[in-house]
């Protein structure tokens, strides 16, 4: 016999307006849903105890994939990653995108999970996800990076106090692309860069994203400028399902007569948002897409990475996807 | 005849069980109460324990489609659909393993889609179509082809993890009657099997696959 969720109020608004409201009158004590993939692990295990949980499935307005009228495409935030994997716009054009949706989770996961919740998914380090009052959770303390800690999973980059890396496998893919958050919030819409929308620690260790309370994530726009480029996804993690990425990585390349006339390329899992490898980027545009451009590339995208006690394998890891991504 | 206990299986002829649910039906009407039609623009009603300010919660006396059957039934609003299923509806051949989407033994198909039953509230499928493993085969028992080429290829082993298994397999079937080897492994992806009789699950499917 499990045990049930602990009570609490469920709201179904069926437009976005009325889910602001909602959101915005339950203040602290509201939590927003949309396939609810991680949020009722927070709520079975009594860590988060929300009054009020709004569910957004219902805002049909915010589900669905579109063209937009650059060539773009619209996603809705409610939309399944299935359906992200699956259409055939995103397959034809932004391929990289339906990759990852494919390697999120499981299948029953990616047909429950949207592409929003994907993006707005809280921090995985386990002594976080088991209720330790640590940094992120309003403490003063880490566990991770302690000595003794369980720190295999956790940052290469960008540590301050907190050491939790980004966990999402879309969040890298839409990195790359440089897609545009659509926010709505009691002061109204606002569009945000991936490149923006995630947070590291030294801006607020409790956040991983922008998000403020009553905000609602309504649409990713993915603009027409990697429509059709040579992509790259991989996803490195200790079973095929289920599991959460210890790399992963997702380029777009645009190739002519062999030369790399641009990139864009993310690798994920190596600090707490989306690592944007601008230095990759530099070195290898205007190169032969090769070997050699791919070693020099792997080389410089690690440089500044800075292994706790159980992550050092992150490094070679991290080097060899950025080598396989440019070599293609 | 007399019944001496409730089958797992789901007999649709058997009335036993509606007469429960519309005992439930009727104490939650009395416990609800005040709550009902209060809504404005939400659909659904109110948990009575944990009020905030101004938000009513949804309706706990819903009807929910289960195996081509409309069920009215009492739900909470943090009430998962496996709680519903196992607990509510008797339909305990929905497994839960770990009641955190990380081993699909809840697996049940929501419009033809499936999902964790553990992982969705009750309250959110309400619209939907739901089918659990009582549901998969002919309205009188009859086994779907699936389940019949488990039982050929001796699919299980302790069987725990089997439902999830044939919901699966159904699901995949049902979108994709002719699957290769590998559509076959990725549909089963998300079922674990603790006895490792993967390889089982996947010959069975393959088998049952032109027949379904
Ligand atoms: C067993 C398991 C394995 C997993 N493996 C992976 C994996 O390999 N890779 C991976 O990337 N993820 C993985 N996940 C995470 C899962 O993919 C995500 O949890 C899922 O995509 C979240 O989507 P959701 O709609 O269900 O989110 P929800 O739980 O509904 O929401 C998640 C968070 O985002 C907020 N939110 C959601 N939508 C909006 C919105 N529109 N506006 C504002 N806020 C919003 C919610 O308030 C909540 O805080 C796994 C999860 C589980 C349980
Ligand atoms: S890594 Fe971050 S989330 Fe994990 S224990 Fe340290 S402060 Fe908490
Ligand atoms: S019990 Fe639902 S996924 Fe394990
Ligand atoms: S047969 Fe035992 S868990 Fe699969």
């Amino acid at each position: 016999m499990k045990d049930m969720m602990p009570s609490f109020n469920l709201v179904q608004p069926i437009d976005v307006k009325s889910a602001i409201n909602l959101l915005t009158e339950a203040g602290a004590g509201g939590w927003a849903i949309a396939g609810g993939q991680d949020s009722f692990d927070w709520f079975k295990d009594r860590i988060k105890r929300p009054h009020t949980v709004v569910d957004l499935s219902g805002i049909d307005s915010i589900k669905g994939i579109r063209e937009t009228d650059d060539g773009g495409i619209e996603i809705g935030a409610l939309t399944t990653l299935t359906d992200v994997e699956q259409n055939p716009i995103i397959k034809e054009k932004y391929g990289l995108l339906s990759t990852a949706s494919g390697r999120v989770a499981s299948p029953q996961i990616r047909n429950k999970g949207t592409l929003g919740g994907n993006v707005s998914q809280d921090a995985r380090c386990w002594y976080y996800r088991s209720g330790l009052d640590c940094y992120r959770a309003g403490g003063n303390t880490c566990y991770a990076d302690t000595p003794e800690g369980m720190n295999r999973e956790h940052c290469l980059f960008g540590a301050s106090r907190c050491v939790a890396v980004t966990p999402s496998d879309t969040a890298v893919a839409l990195t790359t692309l440089e897609a545009n958050m659509v926010i709505v919030g009691p002061n109204g819409e606002r569009i945000v860069p991936a490149s923006e929308y995630f947070i590291g620690p030294a801006i607020d260790i409790e956040r991983m994203t922008v998000l403020e309370p009553g905000d609602v994530l309504i649409a990713i726009r993915i603009p027409a400028k990697w429509s059709g480029a040579k992509f790259y996804f991989e996803k490195v993690a200790d079973r095929a399902t289920w599991d959460f990425p210890l790399v992963n990585i997702a380029s777009a390349m645009k190739v002519s007569e062999g030369i790399i006339e641009d990139i864009s390329i993310t690798c994920g899992a190596v600090e707490c948002v989306p690592k944007r490898l601008t230095v990759v980027q530099d070195i290898v545009r205007g190169s032969a897409a090769n070997e050699e451009t791919a070693s020099l590339a792997a080389g410089a995208a690690s440089r500044g990475a800075s292994a706790l006690n159980y992550n050092h394998f992150k490094i070679p890891l991290m080097e060899n996807l950025v080598k396989r991504a440019i070599r293609g | 005849m007399q019944k001496k206990f409730n089958s797992d299986r789901y007999d649709p002829l058997s009335t036993e069980r509606d007469s429960l649910s519309r005992r439930h039906f009727i104490k939650g009407v009395i416990a609800a109460g005040t709550v009902a039609g209060a809504a404005g623009l939400m659909t659904g009603c109110s948990d009575n324990s944990n009020n905030s300010a101004s938000s009513a919660s949804v309706e706990r006396l819903v009807t929910i489609n289960v195996n081509g059957r409309s069920r009215p039934v009492d739900v909470m609003p943090n009430e998962t659909l496996a709680h519903t299923l196992r607990n509510k509806l008797s339909l305990t051949g929905t497994k839960i393993g770990c009641d955190r989407g990380a081993c699909g033994a809840c697996t049940v198909m929501i419009d033809g889609v499936t999902q964790n039953s553990c992982s969705i509230l009750t309250h959110t499928v309400r619209k939907g179509n739901v089918v659990t493993v009582e549901g998969v085969g002919g309205v009188n028992g009859q086994l779907h082809p699936v389940q019949t080429a488990m039982i050929e290829e001796l699919a299980p082993q302790c069987g725990f993890c089997t439902p999830g298994q044939v919901v699966s397999g159904v699901a995949l079937l049902q979108r994709n009657p002719n699957p290769t080897r590998e559509e076959v492994r990725q549909a089963l992806a998300g079922n674990l099997c603790r006895c490792g009789a993967y390889n089982n699950y996947i010959n069975a499917i393959v088998n049952a696959a032109g027949s379904a």
